[in-house]
């Protein structure tokens, strides 16, 4: 047993100083502090704490293809890139006043952010964060600029998003990053809350708030516009007051079906990917946040809105059945899995936790104390459209 | 009718839930230094001009046609005087 105990000793010892990659790497929020901890999933461990990122009550990451880097962007506009091998701050900016999101280019030369002030998508070089473009979200009489929400990549070095306030969808070429060439859809429906692209990276959709439905743009064939889908979810019943918006990057995509949560009620609607036609409405416990499906496909995790944000429940992909109920705690704010899906990582905000799943037998087999923490990224990221 | 409230009316332990909702739910919107997000900021500056009872009808209520939910379910109108009183003072 000694004996053992040294030999992990010695080998953890030895990988401080030994090369090492970074496909097992990750990042999680802690979104009150302005912080972040280096994560790895073979042993399930925190490995260094970095402060000193600002603001980052609502934060989201890309990575940099190599995945080595993380781009974290935060609420205050702070545009951090930070490397995960030396475990520090490599550059940052100040980007704007108030930021949401962001997205890395199909060729990793880019990183785009999403503003709400002043509203629009700045691009910066990954390399050195420099200002690339600038691409104010103008609408109505020329005047306004709409918060822009649900920035993703896209094949052909595109960028898409919308924009909240206009009610549009933008579609961006950035082939020429000084240059930019801009194709606008309007009238895309009310209030559009964030985005998705499919990992196929052939279909962006976004959630409408302010009405029923949803906005499609195939980008197989961006001349055909955008499309409504599923314009009556609601069928006329009450809306729930929603205390958490939906976030749509986790979007569960499973065979032929669509996961994505239903706005102010509670349940989670199946869409089918070839006639976008609702296939059912599964009832689940509370109003849906994020829909993931298990990287097989095979589950589809769940979690909810406040106050009913301490369950977790999992469904079925074939039955369309909740199979698992599980309570990690007070106020779980995200999940990701490992990257063939073993695992699940989950933060449990109120209590300063972060607990790992077994996808398998539903065990929990770590729990890490984090402070406040949200978001959990992991580098396998780097090499999937959209995220 | 509103009655004066005072910060001994809520317990101890119900005004750390009270603060940790205001800074971490309503933060997930108007952003955990209140400076706004998808909801505008709530910052003492941005405060000034508005009136108090007008605020908590907003948060009990709620604003139809935004994002904005009714919170009267989960909060009495003593509790949303004292965090629009929190607001106006601003956070530490």
């Amino acid at each position: 047993m000694h004996r053992l105990m040294l030999l992990i000793l010695l080998s953890t010892l030895a990988a401080c100083t030994s090369l090492r990659g970074t496909g097992d790497m990750g990042v999680v929020i802690e979104r009150a502090s302005g912080s972040i901890q280096i994560i790895e999933t073979t042993h399930n461990q925190a490995l260094k704490r970095i402060e000193g990122l600002g603001d980052l009550s609502h934060a989201s990451v890309v990575y940099s293809r190599d995945e080595r880097f993380a781009y974290v962007f935060g609420r205050d506009g702070g545009l951090t890139k930070v490397d995960l091998l030396k475990g520090e701050i490599a550059k940052r900016v100040l980007q704007s006043g108030n930021s949401i999101g962001g997205a890395i280019s199909q060729d990793g030369r880019l990183v785009a952010v999403s503003n709400y002030k002043p509203g629009g998508v700045r691009i910066f070089s990954a390399d050195s964060l420099q200002l690339v473009a600038d691409i104010p979200a103008v609408y109505g009489d020329g005047q306004q600029l709409s918060k822009v929400v649900g920035l993703v990549d896209a094949p052909d070095q595109k960028f898409v998003f919308s924009l909240y306030d206009a009610g549009e969808i933008w579609l961006v070429d950035v082939n020429d990053p000084a240059k930019p060439i801009i194709t606008q859809y309007k009238n895309i429906g009310k209030l559009p809350y964030d985005g998705l692209i499919t990992p196929d990276g052939r279909y962006y959709i976004a959630g409408l708030f302010g009405e029923d439905g949803l906005a499609l743009l195939d980008l197989w064939h961006p001349e055909k516009g955008v499309k409504r889908i599923l314009a009556k979810y609601g069928k006329g019943d009450q809306a729930l007051p929603v205390y958490k918006m939906p976030h749509l990057e986790g979007w569960a995509s499973a065979g032929d079906h669509l996961f994505v949560p239903a706005v102010g009620h509670h349940e989670v609607l199946v869409i089918d990917k070839n006639t976008w036609q609702q296939v059912k409405r599964i009832p689940v416990h509370g109003q849906p946040v994020f829909v993931m499906a298990r990287p097989d496909d095979r589950q589809i995790w769940v979690n909810f809105a406040h106050p009913l944000n301490d369950t977790v429940q999992v469904l079925d992909a074939e039955s369309l059945e909740i199979i698992k109920t599980l309570t990690p705690g007070k106020a779980v704010l995200h999940m990701e899995f490992t990257p063939r899906g073993e695992q699940v990582w989950i933060s449990v905000r109120d209590a300063d936790r972060v607990d790992v799943y077994d996808t398998r037998t539903f065990e929990k087999v770590q729990s890490l104390t984090m402070a406040k923490p949200s978001g959990i990224f992991l580098t396998v990221r780097a090499a999937k459209i959209g995220l | 009718m509103t009655m004066p409230v005072c910060a001994q009316d809520i317990s101890v332990a119900r005004q750390d839930e009270l603060m940790n909702l205001l800074k971490q739910d309503c933060g997930s919107c108007h952003g955990l230094t209140m400076q706004g997000g998808l909801g505008p900021a709530l910052t003492v500056q941005a405060l000034s001009d508005k009136p108090k009872d007008a605020m908590v009808a907003t948060i009990l209520n709620g604003r139809p046609g935004t994002p904005m939910p009714p919170w009267a379910n989960q909060l009495t109108e003593a509790e949303t005087r004292w965090l629009v009183d929190n607001l106006y003072q601003g956070l530490k």
